[in-house]
């Protein structure tokens, strides 16, 4: 039992670890993948290859001076950003990463590989990703700058527009599947069709995980919706005014973001920890890689596509993505009753 | 881990790093403020009046319409975990649920609050025609 609550206990503080290092990780692989679409070298002088690059950035940051403008609201201007990084972490939470496992038999009784096992997964990713909106609005607000108030307040509008079609298409895997909690929606996706075909939801839901996708790319604030921080427009939106850690969790809790959305898509289309010829115990390996793939897209769609502007996103998202999701949920529904009624 | 305890201890570690990452921060930090660097950045320019003051409407009409259309969702999520059990009769009324709706989105998009910028301005919309 004590070796139980330690293994559960090593899991956790494993995946705190990796989470802060997937920002370290992420930052450098995108200017690595920015370099080499613009076919330059990026950096390259700290470590070897540039592999050190990161931590230097982050040891430069921790030794600048902490500047909050005159006007600023004292308290809000150092909260909002340990609003945003909380919000980020709390969301992985509920996200399991792989199936149940004894460690080669080091356990008597196998352990779920995730922070928290609850059956309402979903919706508390949903309730806590929300929350990371208040970090943004209140860090524009806080700093009494124009571009920051401006960049918080299209932040908001586009990130709640956006929620709305991201939320109707996952509701749609959630009728699929009959559950709300994350690890049942993975098992759900196990086996075949025809005998190789895995049964994974993103077969069945194309356009949801096409919608879920654009969603998640405009929710996390990327290229090409990535209007809060626009800088040919806000010089930098919400975090013009900020310098020192308290700039540098923002960009922290957006990569964590990220993370976590790849990993709702994996779990939620991409069938989690099942893959051909994978044994389930392995599973957290193919999980990995299809998480990784998936940020992989997002830094590859952040170079690749050219900025929208802010009229034709909220247009696109009101106009087209949520209709689209909405009949993609009924239809889904009429398919699903008619072969299980 | 099962339950909520993972989750709450995740919350208090993610509170935690933010707090040492700015306590060391302010520690190894320099500290010599000037006017100059206190003021708002305005691209070099002294800033002119607060920056609180009336923004576009647009923002609180989509943050309006957002709440009405959460609910709705919201509304969904249970009734997709239990459509099996609901049956026909289950879709058939979110069906009408979802026909009110339509209504007033058809409303809301007429009236042209989800146009914004330079199409709103050619669609004649009377609120920027005041302001010109």
């Amino acid at each position: 039992m004590e070796l139980r609550l330690l293994v559960q206990l090593g899991i956790i503080g494993l995946a705190f670890f990796m989470l802060i290092n997937a920002s370290a990780v992420l930052v450098l692989a995108e200017r690595k993948i920015m370099a080499a679409i613009q076919q330059r070298y990026g950096p390259y002088l700290v470590g070897p290859h540039g592999m050190l690059q990161p931590l230097a950035d982050i040891l430069k940051l921790l030794m600048k001076e902490e500047l909050r403008p005159k006007e600023a609201d004292k308290w809000l201007f150092t909260l909002a950003p340990v609003i945003a990084v909380t919000a980020a972490f709390t969301a992985f939470a509920t996200v399991p990463f792989g199936a149940e496992t004894t460690f080669f038999g080091l356990l008597d009784e196998p352990v779920k590989l995730g922070i928290a096992d609850v059956n309402v997964g979903l919706l508390v990713v949903f309730a806590v990703t929300s929350m990371g909106v208040y970090g943004i609005v209140l860090a524009g607000w806080a700093s009494n700058s124009k571009y920051s108030l401006l960049g918080g307040l299209r932040s908001s509008a586009q990130m709640i527009s956006y929620e709305l079609s991201y939320a109707t298409a996952l509701a749609s895997v959630v009728l699929l599947s009959g559950s709300l909690s994350l690890r049942e929606i993975v098992n759900a996706q196990e086996g075949y069709w025809f005998g190789f075909i895995p049964q994974w939801y993103l077969f069945l839901q194309p356009l949801g995980f096409i919608i879920y996708g654009i969603a998640g790319v405009a929710e996390t604030n990327r290229a090409p919706f990535d209007f809060p921080e626009a800088e040919q427009e806000l010089v930098s939106g919400y975090n013009t005014e900020y310098s020192s850690v308290r700039f540098a969790l923002f960009p922290q809790a957006e990569y964590i973001n990220m993370v976590t959305m790849s990993a709702v898509a994996t779990n939620l289309y991409l069938g989690g920890w099942h893959f051909p010829f994978v044994p389930v115990e392995y599973g957290w390996i193919a999980f990995l890689a299809k998480v990784g793939f998936l940020l992989f897209a997002y830094i590859w769609i952040r170079w690749t596509v050219p900025r929208y502007r802010y009229d034709q996103l909220m247009q696109f998202g009101w106009k087209w993505l949520l209709p689209a999701a909405v009949i993609n949920l009924l239809i889904t529904a009429a398919v699903f009753l008619y072969f299980n009624a | 881990m099962d339950g909520w305890l993972g989750f709450v201890i995740m919350s208090v570690l993610g509170v935690g790093f933010a707090a040492v990452m700015i306590g060391l921060s302010v520690l190894l930090g320099p500290r010599n403020p000037t006017p100059e660097k206190l003021a708002p950045y305005e691209c070099g320019m002294p800033a002119v009046g607060d920056a609180r003051e009336r923004h576009s409407v647009r923002f609180y009409l989509v943050a309006m319409i957002f709440l009405l259309f959460d609910i709705e969702i919201a509304f969904l999520y249970p009734w997709a975990v239990a459509l099996r059990d609901l049956g026909w009769a289950g879709f058939v009324q979110v069906l009408t649920f979802f026909c009110v709706l339509t209504v007033g989105f058809v409303y809301v998009w007429r009236k042209g609050v989800l146009d914004w910028g330079p199409v709103a301005r050619r669609a004649g919309d009377p609120v920027q025609k005041k302001a010109a």
